[in-house]
């Protein structure tokens, strides 16, 4: 292993090269999103049509409603659910490549601006939770990491616990001693900052365990290599060798985790945001799941996908960055 | 969070043994820390009867909302039913879930796993992109759609939690076999001539074992955390029975006026997790400086 700026000479020789390279594997990686995309697509479509039940009576309502049977007749041929299964099929993904998303059954609104508005709202969420855990899981690692026993006991001792609290519990607790004893914050989400802090709060501690426990291993990792005693040979003051050297390697399984993180946030969203009545991506799909709304599932899964297609594709593209041995493998 | 154990995985190589001594001695005593809690919770699984004499379904409505007392450790709950008991029958179906899940996600991992490690470059393609599929989805959308589809019930929820938890494995479980495959006995098998079967069965496969099993130990006390989540969101095991994350969903209702009814039951679920996390390392540790034994 080297520092990855002693690379940069190289680097600097074969530019035209690495620039194609680079373009060669964005291009790459968009086909391969898009592919992912019309996969999980269809995999959606199938699986929510093996839901029991008609599609028409989520329609209607709910399957105690009093329609006619010219109503029902006249629902199915208004949207398609007369046709064979997989005409069916290439219509709704005729409909989805021209990003088409329907009504939504149960609101009878158009899906697509309705999602997103749910989407910016959990966007909000789950960005500055990834910010609260970085900065956390930063701050812990390079506080407790050059330390003696003790302090770093008590490091990975917090992350186990973090990394180990289940979202919804975690909740609770909150509401319990700041909002039910202390007084101090709202147990819903009300709109504005205050009604983000225990939300945010809730998924960005467990996140900050992971980060954490990761960091901390590559962090003890890190300390070992060969440039890190040349910089202390340098003369480097010890913030300068972790700042400068050793953070840097430290935080790269974290940054390439973090796509993978930010698909768990999604998940940890559907519980935050019914414990905190909170509006967002996860508490629609959990409603949207239980009344059979197809349109709406559709969207948000497709939605949800693509953003964890960007994320990952981004934070490739900064691994590549931090890190330019990663481009040569 | 399997993301996390791979990288641990494969790291492996480079993290060396815990060098300085007390660090040992602490990891050790957190090791058997660990394995005293797990012991009390397999006891409570197997045998409740052992750690209480009540009855978990017992209803007594004149002693609903008790705080915790030294008749009631935990208090007792809207109808009156002592909560440390169901806490302590409640360990039987969270731990099920969380094995049986695991398996559930390690066996599906297995099949993608081996078809994208040793199934040559068609195999790899398909299972790589079924993993890529199945990861761009959230876990929840998955498991909220299995149920959907299956109705909630115990084994809903266990294949749910094994489905939205394969995806990581599978990765994990891939690489594991490429390695062992691309490993110099693997080479010298097949310079000895054996046949690919055998190759694979004698050699690849217990090479690739230790880890998974390492995994799975990483992964049971998620697996619970995340069936305790489908039990809170009301998805998992019907209400009257004692499931940690069923008992914190009906706890909700009252968390203004009795506390102990959220924070026993995930008290429970933390502390199995934490101990499966801990374990597993321990193993992991085990396995790196050769052989489980």
């Amino acid at each position: 292993m080297t520092d990855p700026s002693d690379t940069t000479a190289e680097r600097l020789s074969t530019r035209p090269t690495a620039r194609l390279r680079s373009l060669a594997w964005v291009a790459r990686r968009i086909g391969g999103g898009l592919f992912v995309l019309w996969m999980v697509a269809t995999v959606i479509f199938f699986a929510l049509r093996l839901i029991p039940g008609d599609p028409v009576d989520a329609i209607l309502g709910g399957p105690g409603s009093q329609a006619s049977a010219e109503a029902v007749a006249q629902i199915r041929t208004d949207y398609g659910l007369d046709q064979p299964l997989i005409v069916q099929y290439f219509l709704a993904m005729g409909k989805l490549a021209v990003a088409d998303f329907g009504t939504s059954y149960a609101l009878k609104v158009a899906v697509a601006p309705y999602v997103l508005t749910q989407l910016w709202s959990t966007l909000v969420l789950t960005i500055a939770s990834m910010v609260v855990a970085w900065i956390l899981a930063v701050a812990l690692t390079l506080v407790t990491s050059g330390r003696g026993g003790p302090a770093r006991a008590v490091g990975s001792g917090l992350e186990l616990l973090a990394a180990a609290v289940p979202h919804f519990w975690l909740a609770s607790l909150l509401i319990i001693v700041l909002s039910n004893t202390l007084h101090l914050l709202p147990p819903i989400s009300v709109p504005g900052p205050l009604g983000l802090i225990l939300p945010v709060i809730t998924l960005a501690l467990p996140l900050t365990g992971f980060l954490g426990q990761l960091m901390r291993e590559s962090l003890a990792n890190a300390y070992e290599q060969p440039f890190v005693l040349s910089a202390r040979a340098r003369g480097e003051s010890e913030w300068g060798v972790r700042l400068r050297h050793v953070l840097r390697h430290a935080a790269l399984p974290g940054i390439s985790l973090s796509g993978w993180a930010f698909g768990s946030l999604l998940s940890g969203a559907v519980v935050v945001e019914t414990i905190f009545a909170r509006p967002g991506l996860g508490r629609t799909l959990l409603s949207a799941v239980s009344i059979r709304d197809i349109p709406v599932v559709t969207a948000v899964a497709i939605l949800s996908a693509l953003t964890f297609i960007i994320v990952t594709l981004a934070t490739d593209a900064i691994d590549r960055i931090v890190d330019p041995r990663v481009a040569k493998q | 969070m399997t993301e996390i154990l791979a990288g641990r995985l494969r790291r492996n190589n480079h993290a060396g043994p815990a060098t300085n001594r007390s660090q040992k001695l602490g990891r050790n005593g957190g090791a058997l820390l660990a394995i005293v809690a797990l012991l009390f919770i397999l006891i409570a699984a197997l045998a409740p009867q052992l750690l209480t004499s009540a009855d978990p379904d017992a209803v007594a409505p004149v002693d609903a909302f008790q705080s915790p007392s030294s008749t009631h450790f935990f208090g007792t709950d809207e109808s009156g039913r002592d909560v440390y008991t169901r806490v302590v029958f409640g360990a039987a179906n969270s731990l099920f879930i969380g094995i049986a899940a695991t398996i559930v996600g390690l066996g599906l991992a297995l099949i993608l796993g081996m078809l994208g490690g040793l199934g040559g470059r068609v195999g790899d393609f398909v299972s790589t992109r079924v993993v890529e599929v199945m990861f761009a989805l959230p876990g929840l959308l998955l498991a909220l759609i299995f149920i959907a589809i299956a109705g909630p019930g115990v084994v809903t929820s266990t294949v749910a939690v094994g489905l939205s938890t394969a995806p990581g494995y599978a990765r994990i479980i891939r690489s594991q076999l490429r390695s062992v495959r691309n490993s110099g006995y693997v080479e010298a098998a097949t310079v000895l001539g054996h046949s690919r079967l055998r190759i694979v069965v004698q050699h690849i496969l217990p090479g690739a074992l230790a880890p998974i099993f390492v995994l799975g130990t990483l992964g049971v006390g998620q697996a619970i955390v995340w069936a305790s989540s489908l039990g809170f969101l009301g998805l998992g095991v019907a209400p009257p029975a004692a499931e940690w994350g069923a008992m914190l969903s009906s706890g909700r209702t009252y968390i203004d006026v009795a506390w102990w009814l959220t924070v026993f039951p995930g008290l429970a679920i933390v502390a199995t997790a934490a101990s499966f996390t801990v374990l597993g390392r321990a193993l992991n540790e085990r396995t790196r400086q050769g052989g489980l034994g």
